[in-house]
């Protein structure tokens, strides 16, 4: 039998027909919808007359647009208000699970899908939004799609899409203290640049990468689509079937370990082709901070910006429009630069692994007063848990104020923006110009670079903090 | 999603120069909360042609009258970034019908062929003479033929031929869209629900 890759093997299993010279029907085993990019898709099927085709399939929630404070009171901006009250309609009226405001299990959609246990091994993941790619920790082809497209699935349970090429990028060796998986997957992003997996589905392997839990994972594969990739998804193990099996029920499965045993053939086989290979050192990366206005404008915290793109030649207008929004200078250290704002949260660390990050350097110490700090949780869950753990009490006493679950300043649709020229550590994705507000600064890094950038006021190297007892527990 | 017929277009073009344009460029986050389809153009590069004050930012492309038509030639990366298909009616509303860069992200990719706005794909040195006889001369005109898959400099004759995919192409000739074809397969996804078995 032909060797195949774990995404070849899933794809081909989901392809309904093949259009010659065309993209694959492919069939969707879950979608996941939110308040934003769905409305327009429910008034198409309205406008032909057609139902949902398998609304099941379909799980729902509001967290883009939604206020981090006061969640019980009425949504002040209408517009905003609006959006969340279609989806209610647009639900109801199709049958779809919502998991909406104040719902008790309401959350960033990529946050709760895996924690409800809706997101499992084998399946095929859309939404309609690029960070889907989250959902490929479990080893899903999980990717984002566009309005038209979550039309095509509510209609039909399928999209029309061209197979991409095939990455894979190994991580040999471990990463080091002070070091998360943010930062090995800004790393490598700023190693290819944001545009270097442009095509292709990557499958993250290795040893390092086989040291993390789900939640380091999920922020891994949450930021492919920061280098281009259509998703990344990262071979079901041990870890990925504790956390599963530590659940508290999983939809659709009555036989956990039926269900186990179909899980554990997903794996590329040995002798598997990829279209193109990667190959880095865990050992190598520090933590890591951006300076420009694109994922891929990342260096290690102790480094100095380079002179151009590629770090010799000319630098473009591009590099030079980046800085100069940025307020930086080329051959510029960051070290000690001081900073206005925190943001911990987002689909990319919003998960309790990241909040227990946080607290490990801000513990027993105070927030520098200088720094505005928004503390989102990613999930009602991750809310609730952060109590029970004792973190919310760490937090307050520290000075800093744990908010509401919501997607917030990672994209500022909300009230959570970023003041016009002030710089921000945010743990979110993306550090595009006025992403977190206009005229904002993004410095993308870790929750321990965030934490310690919130006690000192300065972009900080968090090495400085951490001790030797400190380890990142896996769950 | 939109049934948009495309087969000949020739027209002016506006340059855009820059690498790496992201969707929060070209439609920021807090124009995403309609419910409709319509009326995104007025926003699109938002923050690059208005200053914070309000006020028209001159020394953006979009604001300068030399530069108009229907064709953006945009530099590498374009559209990099969220997959809002909101970016590509922004586009599309302001009065583009095509997109040429020597390198899209594949999500805006996608969702331009689901609007009909053609996105060309061209070689970096021919997206350079592009931008720089378009500057050199706003009025240069560029044809673009679907059918024959051919972009052409007017002016100069340069005339390169683009790729898109046949099934696609098929759609944007025909003006049919993706639904449709979905919709009569219904039998053939019922029965693929049937016979599903887990990944082998």
């Amino acid at each position: 039998m032909e060797s195949k890759t774990l995404f070849d093997k899933i794809w081909d299993g989901h392809v309904v027909r093949s259009i010659e010279d065309g993209p694959d029907v492919l069939y969707i085993d879950r979608h996941y919808i939110h308040e934003v990019t769905s409305p327009q898709a429910f008034n198409g099927l309205k406008t032909r007359g057609i139902p949902v085709f398998r609304p099941g399939k379909t799980i729902a929630t509001a967290d883009h647009n939604i206020p981090t404070k006061d969640q019980h009171l009425q949504i002040r901006d209408q517009l905003s208000r609006t959006q969340v009250e279609r989806l209610a309609e647009n639900c109801s009226a199709n049958g779809i699970e919502l998991f909406g405001l104040n719902h008790s299990k309401n959350g960033i959609v990529h946050v709760i899908g895996p924690e409800l246990g809706y997101t499992l091994p084998g399946m095929t993941i859309v939404c309609g939004d690029s960070h889907t790619s989250t959902h490929g920790a479990f080893g899903t082809i999980a990717f984002g799609i566009g309005t038209s497209e979550v039309e095509m699935v509510l209609a039909t349970q399928c999209i029309l899409q061209p197979k991409p090429k095939k990455m894979r990028i190994t991580l040999n060796g471990n990463i080091h203290k002070g070091v998360t998986s943010k930062d090995i997957i800004m790393y490598i992003i700023s190693e290819i640049s944001a545009s270097g997996a442009t095509g292709y589905f990557v499958e993250y392997c290795g040893e390092a990468i086989r040291n993390l839990s789900m939640e380091a994972r999920m922020t891994i594969c949450n930021m492919s689509i920061e280098m281009g990739a259509r998703g990344g998804l990262i071979a079901p193990d041990e870890i990925t079937f504790n956390y599963l099996r530590k659940l508290p029920s999983i939809p659709g499965i009555s036989n956990f370990e039926a269900s186990l045993a179909d899980w554990k053939k997903l794996q590329s086989d040995a002798d598997a082709k990829f279209d193109k290979e990667l190959v880095f050192d865990a050992g190598l990366i520090k933590p890591m901070i951006t300076y420009g206005t694109n994922p891929g404008m990342g260096m290690a915290i102790d480094g100095s910006i380079p002179m151009s793109e590629t770090g010799n030649g000319k630098a473009s207008a591009s590099f030079i429009k980046s800085l100069d929004y940025m307020g930086f200078k080329p051959g510029m250290k960051l070290l000690g630069h001081p900073i206005d704002y925190v943001f911990i949260g987002s689909c990319t660390n919003g998960r309790i692994e990241d909040f227990r990050a946080f607290a490990q350097i801000i513990k027993g110490r105070k927030k520098a007063a200088s720094v505005t700090a928004l503390i989102v949780p990613g999930s009602k869950k991750v809310e609730q848990q952060m109590v029970a753990e004792g973190l919310t009490e760490v937090y307050k006493n520290a000075g800093f104020e744990v908010r509401q679950p919501g997607c917030s300043s990672c994209l500022a649709m909300n009230e959570d923006k970023i003041a016009p020229g002030k710089y921000a550590v945010s743990t979110s994705n993306r550090n595009f110009e006025g992403r977190q507000g206009p005229g904002a600064r993004t410095l993308l890094a870790s929750p321990l670079t965030a934490a310690a950038a919130a006690i000192t006021g300065k972009i900080t190297d968090p090495r400085e903090f951490i001790n030797e007892d400190i380890t990142l527990k896996i769950v | 999603m939109a049934k948009v017929k495309f087969d000949i277009l020739e027209t002016t073009c506006v340059p855009l120069p820059l690498e790496n344009v992201d969707t929060d460029q070209i439609i920021p986050a807090r124009f995403l909360s309609a419910t409709s389809r319509e009326g995104f153009g007025e926003n699109l590069f938002r923050d690059w042609r208005y200053k914070k004050s309000g006020e028209k930012n001159t020394e953006f492309v979009l604001n300068n009258s030399k530069y108009s038509g229907k064709i953006l030639v945009a530099g590498k990366n374009f559209g990099s970034g969220s997959s809002r298909e909101h970016a590509v009616w922004a586009i599309f509303d302001y009065g583009f019908r095509a997109v040429v860069s020597s390198f899209f992200a594949d999500i805006f990719m996608n969702n331009s062929l689901n609007n009909g706005l053609l996105p060309i794909v061209v070689t970096d040195d021919f997206l350079k003479k592009l931008q720089y006889l378009i500057q050199k001369e706003p009025s240069n005109k560029v044809r673009i033929d679907l059918d024959k898959q051919t972009l052409t400099i007017i002016s100069t004759g340069d005339s390169v031929k683009f790729n898109i995919n046949p099934y696609k192409k098929e759609c944007l000739l025909k003006g049919l869209d993706d639904i449709d074809f979905l919709l009569s397969m219904k039998e053939l996804i019922t029965g693929y629900e049937t016979n599903k078995s887990f990944v082998k």
